[in-house]
């Protein structure tokens, strides 16, 4: 409960608050925790279930045409940008018309990071695999190709890898005979960054896309979550996302 | 004279011995050893003995404290040791014969599967932008009511 002896006593005064935090959640209710701190994050600290990381998408704000996510994606994951059908796509934009009215918009689908993953379940090898943060993951060491969990997902957000791969980026490995999709660039979020698609909404000035722990009631998250209707895509499969949209 | 001339023929040959054993001390008797280029890493996480050892299980260990729980310390990192070996002639840790990683596994007829996903070269300094991705799909119809 109390922080590690061997840490500097030169603590500052976050780190103060942190500790205030843990001690007064566990005087009010031993062994449960009841308020997490999301970030600040030491590289061997691993990742902490008192997180779940989501994302909200204002699909109102997401352009018709407007591919900055998928770019910045394409980028951080050394992806090629092909859009055939044995292309690797972490995230596609969708354009979706209402019949009825005609009324066209877009929004980006990608992993939706489900609390109850169906990919996990599926799973004969355990690659598949959920973080303890919330981050749903392929194991690539362990698994076999056997693209289960493509036909498991209902969001179509897995992509197999056909061919080999060279000059793979350093911090995304990736290869052929693995699955793969949307990690919500972990190794940046592992370094308090954000994804690189919310980066580049937001750089860009679109700013439709908000990435936060939801289990923290004061992230930016968590209020717009409080105060504007947002939808959760097949939310009849109970699934349970951590990406969620605003507009559809 | 004659025992002069016999001390000198045997001085002339114990110096040849001697100058025969000392110049090539490249030749060194036993087995012929694989030679690897160690980049800019002069010296290792752990002593030789032990990494030479041990390095695979350091390394799976390692991978499944990154992969599934998100520990990402850089002691018995596979990015880690990529970037301090790779080759100063070719730039990465298995792209010829003398480089570090295929040096030794080639010389013990160890086939890796790592360099099938993993970057075999350090992290560059800045990564060159990709192309807009081509046209978008057909919309998706739906009907769902307004």
């Amino acid at each position: 409960m109390t922080e590690p002896s061997d840490k500097p006593m030169t603590e500052d005064r976050r780190e103060f608050l942190k500790t205030g935090a843990v001690l007064a959640g566990a005087t009010l209710a031993p062994g449960l925790l009841l308020y997490g701190v999301a970030d600040g994050r030491a590289p061997e600290e691993g990742a902490s279930s008192k997180v779940r990381w989501g994302l909200l998408i204002d699909s109102l704000k997401c352009g018709e045409g407007c591919h900055d996510c998928v770019t910045a994606c394409n980028t951080e994951n050394g992806l090629s940008g092909n859009t055939g059908p044995q292309d690797t796509q972490y995230i596609r934009k969708l354009d979706i018309k209402d019949l009825r009215t005609g009324w066209v918009h877009s929004l980006p689908m990608m992993c939706q990071h489900c609390e109850n993953p169906p990919c996990v379940d599926v799973c004969p090898t355990g690659a598949s695999m959920k973080r303890a943060d919330g981050i749903v993951l392929v194991d690539r060491h362990i698994c076999i190709g056997c693209r289960y969990c493509m036909m498991a997902c209902p969001y179509k957000a897995r992509s197999f890898v056909h061919e080999p791969l060279h000059d793979q980026n350093p911090e995304v490995p990736r290869g052929k005979g693995c699955v793969e999709s949307c990690t919500f660039c972990v190794q940046r979020v592992d370094r308090d960054l954000q994804p690189a698609c919310v980066e580049a909404c937001n750089a860009k000035g679109h700013k439709g896309m908000i990435f936060g722990d939801l289990k923290d009631p004061n992230s930016e998250l968590s209020q717009v979550f409080r105060a504007v209707h947002n939808t959760e895509v097949r939310a009849d499969l109970g699934l349970n996302t951590a990406v969620r949209y605003q507009g559809i | 004279m004659a025992s002069l001339r016999k001390g000198l023929w045997l001085i002339v040959l114990i110096g040849g011995l001697i100058a025969l054993l000392a110049a090539p001390g490249a030749v060194v008797a036993g087995v012929d050893l694989p030679r690897l280029e160690h980049g800019k890493g002069d010296r290792c996480v752990d002593d030789e003995d032990t990494i030479r050892r041990k390095h695979p299980d350091f390394l799976k260990h390692h991978r499944d404290e990154t992969m599934r729980n998100g520990i990402r310390t850089t002691k018995y990192s596979l990015k880690q040791c990529v970037a301090c070996h790779a080759s100063e002639k070719t730039g990465s840790v298995a792209a010829s014969k003398e480089d570090f990683c295929v040096a030794c596994h080639s010389y013990v007829a160890v086939h890796l599967d790592c360099w099938d996903c993993h970057a075999t070269r350090p992290m560059k300094p800045q990564v060159a932008a990709q192309p807009a991705p081509s046209a978008s799909p057909a919309p998706i119809e739906t009907g769902v009511k307004p």
